[in-house]
């Protein structure tokens, strides 16, 4: 049963469905955001309160928590067990031509893990009690954020670096899980490429409408 | 034209090794690749030198012995050939040549260039088969095939099993070997009887010499002498899935 389990096949195609879950919950997150550009703070801390109380959302929830860590914990090791592939690296480097942004995949991903914690200790923690707070304004929290630079500075940054992730993830789920089609898998990498374009470009336009037309 | 050569020396695979700069004057660009080394070994021989130990057999791109990593691509810079098929006019006077051998955990240097490939043996032996009665050849329009699909299991069995899917990929994984082993048997009905067994047995030994994990990044692909399409991946993980 564990060769089935931890078999490097297996192993990816976890990896590919959770990530393909997580990319299911982004857009969801991105339409409740737009809400942060109303000047009315009501729908915003509404759509907040329901997600964080409505019975069907906190199954979601933990669900979410949990592949989050499955993602993060199998690209670990996954990466540890490639490094461990090739000890001694080619002196005139990789010429080959790829698909450019899968060659970062770990450090994309951990400059988005990076951003989590701080997102985690910013909304999701106070939400907990664990951090002080209010949390039936996450509104005017998250206005206050959005007018420090710093904040912006990260903020965008972690979104590009996250859209690089994306395009690649995007299409490489489909090929690990055995999608691979003469006429789909093409229309699945324009998806990929809108899809990585536009949900960091619709999480940054909210930043830099909050930090510098607010 | 005048190269310089910087060709990774290792004794054995027990001791360390490191870079040697030989410098190889009026290279002809009718040369391949390997008679150039040969040409090399003979200047070695003659000072009384150990020769550049190389793999190599055919010369003629289908044996998939002599894979060396040459300047920063398995069997060099040109597409879809081996090593052996490089011709020394793709390179210009004043070259510096780089030249490695295959590095991965499953593929241990043995001496200067050559590397020991017995993990793909292994990979093989487990389940590159199919079962037959050996007898008389049977009517070959007994049992129809697509010849999409015909065509496709051909284009999987010209692998060669060079490594240079190993060799490019970022992770040495060794899953665009596999899954062409795979295919080749995978989309002909002579090869279903057995396809849960052998996927399950290639996949395990692969496993267990040690290549990573294929991240889907195409270099595999984009390196393969003999152009074996990352399609066949997909294949082998559909084959895996429907084994248990």
């Amino acid at each position: 049963m564990n060769k089935i389990l931890f078999s490097s096949i297996s192993k990816k195609f976890v990896m590919a469905l959770a990530g393909l879950f997580l990319l299911m919950f982004l857009p969801v997150h991105l339409v409740i955001n737009f809400l942060l550009l109303k000047s009315d703070p009501v729908p915003f801390n509404k759509a907040a309160h329901f997600m964080a109380t409505f019975p069907l959302v906190k199954i979601m929830e933990v669900a979410l928590i949990g592949v989050i860590l499955i993602h993060i914990t199998w690209g670990i090791y996954l990466q540890i067990q490639n490094w461990l592939a090739r000890p001694v690296g080619y002196v005139s480097g990789n010429k080959s031509e790829t698909s450019f942004f899968s060659r970062f995949m770990i450090w994309t991903g951990a400059s988005v893990l990076t951003f989590l914690v701080m997102h985690f200790f910013n909304f999701y923690f106070v939400k907990l009690g664990l951090v002080a707070g209010n949390p039936e304004d996450f509104y005017t929290l998250a206005h206050k954020l959005f007018k420090i630079p710093a904040y912006n500075y990260i903020y965008l940054v972690c979104f590009s670096l996250l859209g690089f992730h994306l395009y690649h993830a995007f299409s490489s789920a489909f090929q690990t899980i055995g999608l691979n089609h003469r006429l789909w898998t093409p229309v699945v990498k324009v998806v990929a490429l809108i899809y990585a374009i536009a949900l960091p470009a619709g999480f940054a336009f909210i930043s830099i409408s909050l930090w510098l037309f607010r | 034209m005048n190269l310089t050569l910087k060709i990774w020396r290792q004794k054995n695979a027990g001791t360390k090794g490191s870079f040697a700069t030989y410098r190889m004057d009026d290279v002809s660009p009718e040369m391949s690749f390997l008679e150039m080394l040969d040409a090399l070994n003979k200047k070695l021989v003659e000072e009384d030198k150990y020769p550049v130990a190389f793999d190599h057999d055919c010369r003629e791109g289908i044996c998939g012995s002599c894979g060396m990593y040459i300047n920063g691509h398995p069997h060099g810079p040109v597409p879809a050939i081996t090593t052996c098929h490089l011709s020394m006019r793709y390179f210009k006077e004043g070259d510096t040549i780089w030249i490695e051998p295959w590095r991965a955990k499953p593929f241990p240097v043995i001496k200067d260039l050559i590397v020991d490939r017995t993990a793909f043996d292994k990979i093989q032996i487990a389940g590159g088969f199919i079962s037959v009665n050996a007898g008389a050849a049977p009517e070959a329009n007994s049992i129809l095939v697509e010849k999409k699909k015909s065509d496709d299991a051909f284009d999987s069995a010209i692998c060669i099993g060079c490594g240079a899917c190993v060799a490019a990929c970022k992770n040495a994984s060794a899953m665009l070997f596999v899954s062409a082993k795979i295919s080749q048997f995978a989309l002909l009905p002579q090869g279903r009887i057995e396809a849960k067994e052998r996927v399950r047995a290639m996949i395990e030994k692969m496993d267990e010499a040690g290549f990573g994990n294929c991240s889907n990044t195409g270099a595999c692909e984009a390196e393969c002498p003999k152009q074996i399409k990352l399609t066949n991946i997909a294949r082998l993980n559909r084959e895996y899935f429907k084994a248990y």
